[in-house]
């Protein structure tokens, strides 16, 4: 089965994360009073091959263990799509 | 002193880290691919020169950590080796983890390209031993991403070790934000690890080796670890 994988990855909160202040400031430049938070963040797209959703997100998230996550300044989510065979 | 100097796709000071590190009588310098699996023989010193390693996708130096050449890299740290990353470099040693922290988007949101002045805060290192503890120099930067981070339990361990060898500061040499060029916590310019055999810092010292060049305040670098390797100790 091949399971589509949105992961998204973002500062973790604390960290300063310079590309939402910047957009956020713009936006309030804009008008936007309501704006209260933003944050920027990543999100990636991956097609794993798996036997099933648990196998498919465990190895997303060696992958992020190994490369595509820094957990000293992120943190990620994985959300799983339905399974196409 | 034999010096390798790796080459990742998108660096772009390997050039002139090789001239800097091999210009004195007496050593010599070669540039190693990141496809390598293994250095040559011999080597006392490696350089992870500046650039954009594979363009800054996905983080900088994320991905040239991962290449071939950083197991034997981190094998020969690993050995009491020397290793110098430079800019990117320490990017890199970041993202393998043989440096803590982290190295983030500038807090100004530009890219930085001028000579600034550091505080050396370790003499003792052997990549510091010709200069003095506490002396001002001048040594260009020249990045997007310099900030340094590290959590706050790792921000006291990193202070309460000694591992910060280079603070920002201003011609008098004190540490103030206004000479921060990039939010780096604690004016963070350069850090060592515990054992002090690997070095990262932000500015380029082999662009000021040379007074052409406009500086020679890094000139020390070089001169430092042929002496340690000499024998030479503080």
């Amino acid at each position: 089965m091949t399971y589509g994988i949105r992961l998204l990855v973002f500062l973790k909160e604390g960290v300063l994360d310079t590309q939402g202040k910047t957009v956020a400031a713009s936006l309030k430049g804009m008008g936007y009073d309501c704006l209260k938070n933003l944050r920027v963040g990543k999100y990636i797209h991956l097609d794993v091959e798996a036997a099933s959703e648990a196998e498919a997100a465990a190895q997303v998230e060696k992958m992020c263990d190994d490369l595509l996550v820094n957990d000293i300044i992120e943190e990620f989510k994985i959300e799983i799509e339905a399974a196409r065979v | 002193m034999k010096t390798a100097v790796v080459v990742f796709p998108g660096s772009n000071c390997d050039q002139d880290a090789l001239k800097a590190a091999g210009a004195l009588p007496g050593t010599e310098a070669a540039a190693v691919w990141h496809k390598d699996s293994s250095l040559p023989a011999g080597i006392d010193l490696v350089i992870l020169p500046g650039g954009f390693s594979y363009g800054d996708y996905l983080r900088s130096g994320a991905m040239a950590a991962n290449s071939a050449i950083m197991t034997a890299v981190k094998d020969f740290a690993a050995k009491g080796g020397l290793v110098l990353g430079i800019c990117n470099g320490f990017q890199i040693l970041t993202e393998s983890r043989l440096l803590p922290g982290a190295l983030m988007s500038n807090d100004c949101q530009h890219f930085v390209c001028k000579p600034v002045t550091l505080r050396v805060e370790r003499n003792d290192l052997p990549f510091t031993l010709d200069y003095k503890k506490n002396e001002i120099v001048t040594i260009p930067i020249a990045h997007g991403e310099g900030r340094y981070f590290i959590d706050d339990e790792g921000l006291k361990r990193l202070e309460g070790q000694g591992c910060v060898a280079f603070r920002y500061c201003d011609a008098s040499g004190t540490i103030s934000p206004e000479c921060n060029p990039n939010g780096a916590l604690n004016n963070i310019a350069g850090i060592t690890n515990e054992r002090g055999n690997v070095l990262g810092l932000m500015p380029h010292p082999e662009r000021y080796s040379e007074k052409l060049l406009g500086g020679d305040d890094g000139a020390k670098f070089w001169t430092s670890v042929k002496k340690w390797l000499e024998g030479g100790r503080r």
